[in-house]
């Protein structure tokens, strides 16, 4: 798993309630075998592209200072809808390194975990002070998240602390991989199945 | 005190805790598609990990292939490494695949009840949001992404954090034209889409306790579409009836042990919920959708919402999604005209969904501007279908009658709704550009969607009957 300890950079306000899958990565882009890597391009096209295929400058990632930044703001329930961990990929490829909205999608939260992306969850009105303060300086508003503390920096200064749960922050600062770690318990893993096969035989096919 | 349905199972699958709030879940069933399978099982594979269990791992492809009549996976060629991938590696490791034109193919969804390898008091994952349709069986069933999804084929366990319980329970009769669909249609319009973030859900009250088991596969498939990553419904005998004799379930003797271990399942008279909501079956009534979200729904006689005058958090989301979906407010959304209508995907393309819609449709034809399509959800139900006539009464009302698969609920198979299009669809999201780009949805029962094909436009099923 990638790492994540603190990044610095211009916020997205993408202040939209639902802020579904579908809309961050098209299937068609996950079933065309471009390469985790490959989809950047991609995310959020349904906005970013007029049907002609040509930038849409109505859309705010098209548009300075926003182009290229690393964090997005967001209202409630980013990343709901499909479980695709193709739109942390393709998020992932438009260089976003950590998302904030008051919350997520469970099944994005936990693919975001998987590939370093942070989501951070404030508070709506925090989140709007955040996007108040980022159009308030275009250009030289800087927001900043600190993963080690658990903090967020505004613009202008304000310190205002996130809740994460101990053992993903453990994980994600130390860039730790899940599947390493279970298997470090595979003797539980076996007693416990040797222990489910007497009990319920049924379910081993 | 008692424990709920969920926490009997959750509990009993626990290997380990792992401090914080996680715990080691045992997986007793993982499925695959073609979308992730392959792909996920040669991750797992190039980073040293085989397959831990084999035996407890399915497979079917369902989202990338054409369901043109006579498909192959060469029919739409960018789906075709996809299925070939899953099909070397699931061969590869002794994984039983159900293949294209095999018996047992279809929308995994479909598949793995069909088959018996749903079980109630199992846990089972596979890699895509609408697991939680396996509920209906009594199992813990969620959808996991593909990191996830390597996690679970490398070691069967998944790491996990307890989820709150909400029990929504649906009492009194269902009124006439009213599905399961509609039950959870008008369950997500009351609640809306996040309600359920950070919760499981359990499906109770008469209402619920009436339904077949396809029905209650239909409940809780939309589940994920209000946030909640798992929806169930006790087992009961409407469950074992349904199950007896299939193929991966137990049979004999095995069968009546596992049928008194079921019957301890059902949540205790005094557990607690951390959210209860009811909901009287006398205001349910056939449910459309007329936005981008499944919450924005309504009773197919109301009229399409205003923004000025709904809650004022909501009034961009829903001016924006009047503007994609072209429609107008205060006007009625019977009469809507309708080009496609899309009978099928994992929610609604089961055999009670198909008589539904044939019993509307029989002695009738469509309406001649709308393109209207049935694809059943299996290679089984499909052959039960034809042996029932059910073909040629869609064949002769124009209907196209086609192969199974999840073809135009997502459009990642060639099969779209072209642009500016308005459907009427039984799959379970009308996000925007979802049937494909520009594509207006709406959601709404198998009797419904056949309706609109009849009348070229939102119908109210009551009025056909
Ligand atoms: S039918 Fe639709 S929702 Fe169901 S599994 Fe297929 S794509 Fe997903």
């Amino acid at each position: 798993m990638d790492k994540f300890t603190k990044v610095t950079g211009v916020a997205t306000p993408l202040m939209r309630q639902n802020v579904d899958t579908d809309l961050i990565i098209r299937i068609e882009r996950l079933v065309d075998n471009v390469t985790r890597d490959g989809l950047g391009p991609y995310c959020f096209e349904q906005i970013r592209f007029k049907p002609d295929g040509s930038e849409d400058p109505d859309c705010i990632f098209n548009q300075e200072p926003y182009r290229g930044a690393p964090i997005i703001l967001s209202r409630e329930n980013f990343g709901c809808g499909s479980s695709r961990e193709g739109a942390v990929w393709a998020l992932k490829g438009m260089g976003i390194k950590t998302v904030i909205a008051p919350y997520f999608g469970d099944i994005f939260n936990n693919n975001c975990f998987q590939n370093g992306i942070l989501p951070v969850p404030l508070p709506i009105e925090e989140i709007e002070q955040l996007a108040d303060e980022m159009k308030a300086s275009p250009g030289n508003a800087r927001v900043t998240v600190d993963l080690e503390n658990c903090t967020v920096v505004s613009p202008t200064g304000r310190t205002i602390s996130f809740q994460i749960d101990a053992r993903r922050q453990h994980a994600m600062l130390n860039g730790l991989d899940d599947i390493a770690q279970t298997m470090s318990r595979k003797g539980e893993i076996e007693a416990w199945q040797t222990g489910d096969k007497t009990a319920r035989p049924w379910v081993w096919l | 005190m008692g424990k709920t349905l969920f926490d009997k199972i959750w509990d009993s699958h626990v290997i380990t805790d792992l401090g914080s709030g996680f715990v080691l879940l045992h997986i007793d069933r993982l499925l695959l598609h073609d979308m992730s399978g392959g792909k996920a099982l040669k991750e797992a594979i190039e980073k040293g990990y085989p397959p831990a269990q084999p035996r407890l791992t399915y497979g079917t492809p369902d989202h990338t292939m054409s369901t043109k009549p006579g498909r192959t996976e060469k029919t739409h060629p960018p789906g075709e490494p996809l299925i070939l991938s899953m099909r070397e590696t699931t061969k590869a490791y002794g994984i039983k695949l159900f293949d294209l034109g095999q018996d047992g193919q279809g929308i995994v969804h479909v598949m793995g009840p069909e088959q018996g390898l749903t079980l109630p008091g199992t846990t089972l994952v596979c890699g895509d949001s609408h697991t939680s349709t396996h509920g209906g069986m009594g199992a813990l069933a969620f959808g996991i992404g593909s990191s996830e999804l390597v996690h679970v084929i490398a070691t069967q366990t998944m790491v996990q954090r307890k989820p709150k319980r909400l029990r929504a329970s649906f009492e009194g009769a269902l009124m006439p034209g009213v599905t399961a669909k509609d039950m959870i249609l008008h369950l997500i319009g009351e609640l809306g889409t996040a309600a359920g973030t950070g919760f499981s859900v359990e499906y109770a009250g008469s209402a619920v306790r009436a339904l077949s088991v396809e029905a209650r596969l239909t409940l809780c498939n939309l589940t994920i579409e209000m946030g909640a990553r798992t929806g169930m419904v006790a087992p009961d005998d409407t469950t074992y009836e349904y199950l007896a004799g299939r193929d991966y379930a137990p049979k004999g003797a095995m069968w009546d042990r596992a049928v008194a271990h079921w019957r301890t399942l059902p949540t205790d008279p005094d557990a607690e919920f951390d959210r209860e909501h009811s909901v009287d079956m006398k205001n349910v009534a056939p449910q459309i959708t007329w936005g981008t979200s499944p919450e924005h729904v309504i009773a197919v006689d109301r009229a399409i919402p205003d923004p000025r005058t709904g809650p004022e958090e909501k009034r961009g989301a829903w001016e924006a999604a009047l503007k994609y979906q072209g429609l107008e407010p205060g006007k009625p959304i019977e009469g809507t005209k309708v080009d496609w209508v899309f009978i099928g995907s994992c929610t609604n393309s089961r055999i009670t969904d198909l008589r539904a819609a044939a019993s509307i449709v029989r002695g009738r034809h469509k309406a001649d501007h709308v393109t209207a399509w049935v694809v059943p959800g299996s290679v089984r139900i499909k052959a039960e279908a034809e042996a029932e006539g059910l073909d040629r009464v869609f064949l002769d009302a124009g209907f196209e009658w086609r192969e199974p698969g999840c073809s135009m609920c997502l459009a990642s198979n060639g099969e779209r709704v072209p642009p500016g299009m308005r459907s009427v669809s039984t799959s379970n999201r009308n996000f925007v550009g979802r049937q494909g780009p520009g594509a207006r949805t709406h959601l709404a029962s198998p009797a419904m969607a056949a309706a609109a094909a009849i009348k070229g436009a939102i119908a109210d099923v009551r009025k056909i009957g």
